[in-house]
């Protein structure tokens, strides 16, 4: 894979991929994964610095690798420019919504107890339990769609909820066994 | 933290002692967190360390999910912010991101080789299945803070239901479910709040 060498950026594209990040941060509701459809169209169908199957194994690569799947911004940024794109990709993510947030804790945190800020989270509360479903049947649907080895995923999901709901057992260990299992080629 | 009383199940809560105590634990949990930081977050804050109660943290991350960014990483901010200003925050997000960043990185270098290997795509699979299960179970486990939801739990659990129907099965529009559905919520929640 070349992706450690090639595409150095003029600096002037270097700047449309910051500022092009930078926008998009403060449209990521629901995390930056919701806005993958535009950086796909401004790197891969406009720009063309990436093809399309290095896009899809960046977000990949993100997901199977510990730590926030933000970092699928960090992946794009190296295969696009390197060390100089993940920095652009990563700060210009960040920055915004960093700031934003902040700001608005520190807003709600000094309003904790009114009827306004009381309203919001209870209201907000079932949406929010509905949404983490949501996004459980999302990422388990590749899997449990997969005809080969449907049952196997099914299992383990299952085996996921029963354990994480009985008992306080730290979840490394079922990212190990989904580890084994898959290794077996059972999923 | 909170003026409400803890539930009998919980315990009493714990304080982080520094900033570095931040680092290291959200560096321990994102170190863990394969397929997303979620689920071990909440096992960490809320179960191990006790640093929020189980409804404190979903109103943390009901939050983190209306702002712009990565929810994790919000929640991150919000509960350094909360333990020493801005210092916490940024050693919360710092301890987040740091070694997972440098791994991504080595990985995506590297992709190309180690892909190729079955047995090592196979383990990814079943990863990505488990981390889909972790998710699933995390919203499980903060269910139960819907008991003692003021819209009453019948209307609270038909909000999580529409929700999950809205985006998992329709696939309608993160933004437009949360300012519709979420400002209909807001408005009953509202209007019972006397």
């Amino acid at each position: 894979m070349s992706a450690w060498f090639h595409t150095t950026l003029s600096p002037g594209d270097l700047l449309g991929l910051l500022v092009q990040f930078l926008v998009l941060s403060l449209f990521a509701i629901g995390g930056a994964i919701t806005t993958a459809p535009d950086m796909h169209r401004y790197i891969v169908d406009e720009h063309h610095w990436i093809s399309d199957a290095q896009f899809t194994s960046s977000i990949a690569i993100a997901q199977a690798a510990p730590g926030p799947n933000v970092l699928f911004v960090a992946a794009l940024g190296w295969s696009v420019a390197g060390p100089l794109g993940a920095l652009a990709t990563m700060f210009g993510t960040l920055l915004p919504s960093t700031l934003l947030t902040l700001a608005v804790a520190r807003w709600g945190a000094s309003r904790k107890e009114t009827r306004g800020v009381r309203a919001f989270t209870t209201g907000m509360t079932p949406l929010t339990i509905g949404l983490l479903v949501a996004t459980g049947w999302l990422l388990a649907a590749p899997y449990a769609t997969d005809r080969a080895h449907a049952i196997g995923a099914i299992a383990l999901v299952a085996i996921c909820v029963l354990v994480m709901a009985r008992t306080k057992l730290s979840p490394m260990w079922l990212v190990g066994l989904g580890a084994i299992a898959g290794a077996l080629g059972w999923v | 933290m909170s003026a409400t009383p803890a539930a009998p199940d919980e315990p009493a809560l714990a304080q982080p002692a520094s900033p570095a105590e931040l680092f290291f634990t959200f560096n321990r949990l994102a170190l863990q967190g394969f397929g997303g930081v979620l689920a071990i977050a909440q096992h960490e804050l809320v179960e191990r360390q006790r640093w929020l109660t189980r409804q404190q943290f979903v109103e943390m991350l009901a939050l983190s999910q209306v702002l712009p960014g990565p929810n994790v990483i919000n929640l991150a901010l919000m509960l350094g912010d909360r333990f020493f200003g801005w210092r916490g925050a940024l050693a919360a997000m710092g301890g987040m991101m740091l070694v997972p960043l440098a791994i991504v990185l080595v990985l995506t270098a590297a992709y190309a080789e180690f892909s190729r290997i079955e047995i090592v795509a196979g383990a990814l699979r079943g990863m990505g299945a488990v981390a889909a299960g972790l998710v699933i179970a995390t919203a499980f486990r903060l269910m139960g803070t819907l008991r003692s939801n003021r819209l009453g739990l019948p209307l609270a659990a038909a909000f999580s239901i529409v929700t999950f129907v809205l985006i998992a099965l329709l696939r309608w529009p993160l933004v437009g479910v949360l300012a519709g559905l979420g400002s209909l919520a807001i408005a009953i929640a509202w209007l019972r709040w006397k």
